[in-house]
């Protein structure tokens, strides 16, 4: 584990060189820490892949402060077990009408569609990261026969609920927005409602599973097509 | 509830407060002012709460009809203000009265006015602040930039002292500045001669400058990087993509990227950066975290210890 500057009034703090459920789980444990133990001095936490980004309150503490309280923040680190987190299940409705990226990844690899979204569901997923957009959940990994690289030309407008894969990483569009990943499916469930309390239903280090739903299902918790 | 109307919202006309804290975690950007030094004398000069909400006036051309009596005040960039057509004064508390007509022209020096009314706009918080974020569709009226006919609440707030700042003591925008840099991040990815060369070379600032980025062009640097994890992006980061043009990114940029960053800028700085227009130059300095921390400590105590003067 490194703690290096990252600038005026943060530190962040590298856990590996690579992500594994395992480093997401310390990472984890490490936030849970730290909010227990210097919430007065912390602005912001940001957990990504295999990394801890931490923003502290320039004029309630100092750089070197900061450090000597997050090295004894990181010091008994809870459980490393890689089944922490929360379990959340998302509804998708996977269909060439909703996933209209289905057929290029089945024939990627020399799957059918419908082996294509067998595999998706197969895995339950970890959430690496928070970014991009409000709510956008970075998922992985995805089974390497299902993987894809980024579309060529990204899509001027992916729908809300738009369930995708790029390389080995799966998430759920919470917006519209514009983006390059290769669509699956549709999923009902908001990523992201501001007036909602908690306003996303996952956060960083919990576990997501898919679970195909049907058209009508799809339409009746409140889907749009 | 009354307060003010647009009339014509100008280019880019936000409402901001310092910012947007403690939502990283939920892939939201921080917003508030972009030069916070501006923002700051704003609210200073009015007695207001240091977090009052003010309107971030990008390039000019606002204006608004007052429907209350109050007092406000104009800082930042250099533009023509006028009250009900008659010319008036930047970095001073100008009575109001219901009916009067508030225009700030476009910005001559600099680029980011501060408009702040007696007690600041009465704005509802979302995730705990005003700040709009318009890519995110967050904060201020309605997630947006104002639009002619918004309505912006506050209350009558009429200050007993008219205040100015001397012009000693405000900041000066001209085209130039020198952004101090803490290094970090991938920083030994970029091996020494890069280095040297992105601290001994002018930038120049892109037309492609916004609130999320200021891309700059000048000498190109590379690191030694190939492919990385995402990671957290403070404010103030200077990522370098593979084309080695460097990017300073400021209060609305993504939370998180995949592109190595040689350090951040200083918040001081990025108040002075976000004060200049395309085509102004810039120099970075390394410095270290230490000098970073005194310049903070400096620039609030200055701020504490300089005293507006009666007009």
């Amino acid at each position: 584990m490194r703690i290096e500057v990252a600038g005026q009034n943060a530190l962040i703090v590298y856990f590996a060189e690579q992500s594994s459920a395992e480093v997401s789980a310390q990472i984890q444990a490490a936030v849970n820490n730290i909010l227990a133990s210097m919430q007065d001095c912390i602005v912001d936490l940001v957990p990504s892949y295999a990394s801890l980004l931490v923003i502290f309150d320039l004029d309630r503490a100092d750089y070197f402060d900061v450090k000597r309280k997050l090295r004894g923040a990181l010091e008994n680190l809870a459980s490393l077990d890689a089944e922490a987190g929360e379990l959340v299940t998302l509804p998708v409705y996977y269909s060439t009408e909703s996933g209209p990226d289905l057929e290029i990844i089945a024939d990627n690899g020399k799957l059918s569609v419908e082996e294509v979204i067998e595999i998706h569901q197969q895995r339950e997923y970890r959430v690496y990261a928070i970014g991009f957009a409000p709510g956008f959940a970075y998922l992985g990994e995805v089974d390497e026969r299902i993987a894809a690289p980024r579309l060529a030309t990204p899509r001027q407008k992916v729908p809300r609920g738009a369930v995708a894969i790029a390389d080995r990483q799966t998430a759920v569009y919470p917006a519209v927005s514009p983006g390059g990943w290769n669509l699956i499916g549709l999923c009902p469930t908001r990523m992201f409602d501001p007036e909602r309390d908690p306003s996303m239903p996952v956060k960083a280090g919990d576990r997501v599973r898919f679970e195909a739903i049907d058209r009508a299902d799809f339409l009746g918790l409140g889907g749009e097509l | 509830m009354s307060g003010f109307v647009i009339q014509q919202p100008g280019l880019l006309s936000l409402l901001q407060d310092r910012g947007r804290y403690g939502a990283h975690n939920l892939g939201l950007t921080t917003g508030g002012p972009l030069d916070f030094i501006a923002f700051d004398w704003a609210n200073r000069l009015l007695g207001n709460d240091a977090n009052a909400t003010c309107i971030e006036i990008g390039f000019g051309g606002l204006t608004l009809e007052a429907e209350i009596d109050t007092s406000c005040v104009i800082t930042g960039a250099e533009a023509p203000c006028k009250l009900n057509g008659d010319a008036i004064l930047q970095w001073q508390t100008i009575d109001i009265a219901t009916g009067d007509r508030l225009e700030i022209g476009f910005a001559s020096k600099g680029t980011r006015c501060y408009l702040a009314v007696g007690g600041g706009f009465d704005i509802d918080p979302s995730f705990g602040s005003s700040s709009t974020v318009v890519r995110e569709k967050i904060g201020g009226l309605h997630g947006d930039k104002l639009q002619a006919g918004d309505r912006l609440p506050c209350g009558p707030g009429r200050v007993d002292r008219q205040l100015r700042l001397n012009e000693a003591d405000r900041p000066e925008y001209g085209d130039f500045a020198l952004l101090r840099v803490v290094t970090g991040y991938q920083q030994a990815a970029f091996a020494p001669g890069q280095q040297w060369r992105f601290f001994n070379t002018e930038y120049r600032l892109t037309d492609r400058c916004d609130r999320m980025g200021f891309r700059l062009e000048g000498e190109t640097v590379h690191s030694d990087m190939v492919g990385m994890l995402s990671e957290g992006i403070c404010h103030g980061a200077i990522q370098i993509p593979a084309d080695g043009q460097p990017i300073v990114l400021m209060n609305d940029r993504q939370t998180i990227g995949g592109y190595p960053k040689i350090g951040s800028v200083i918040a001081e700085d990025t108040a002075r950066l976000a004060q200049l227009s395309p085509g102004a130059v810039v120099k970075f300095e390394q410095i270290s975290i230490e000098q970073a921390h005194n310049i903070h400590c400096l620039q609030q105590a200055q701020f504490a210890r300089t005293e507006p003067e009666p007009c």
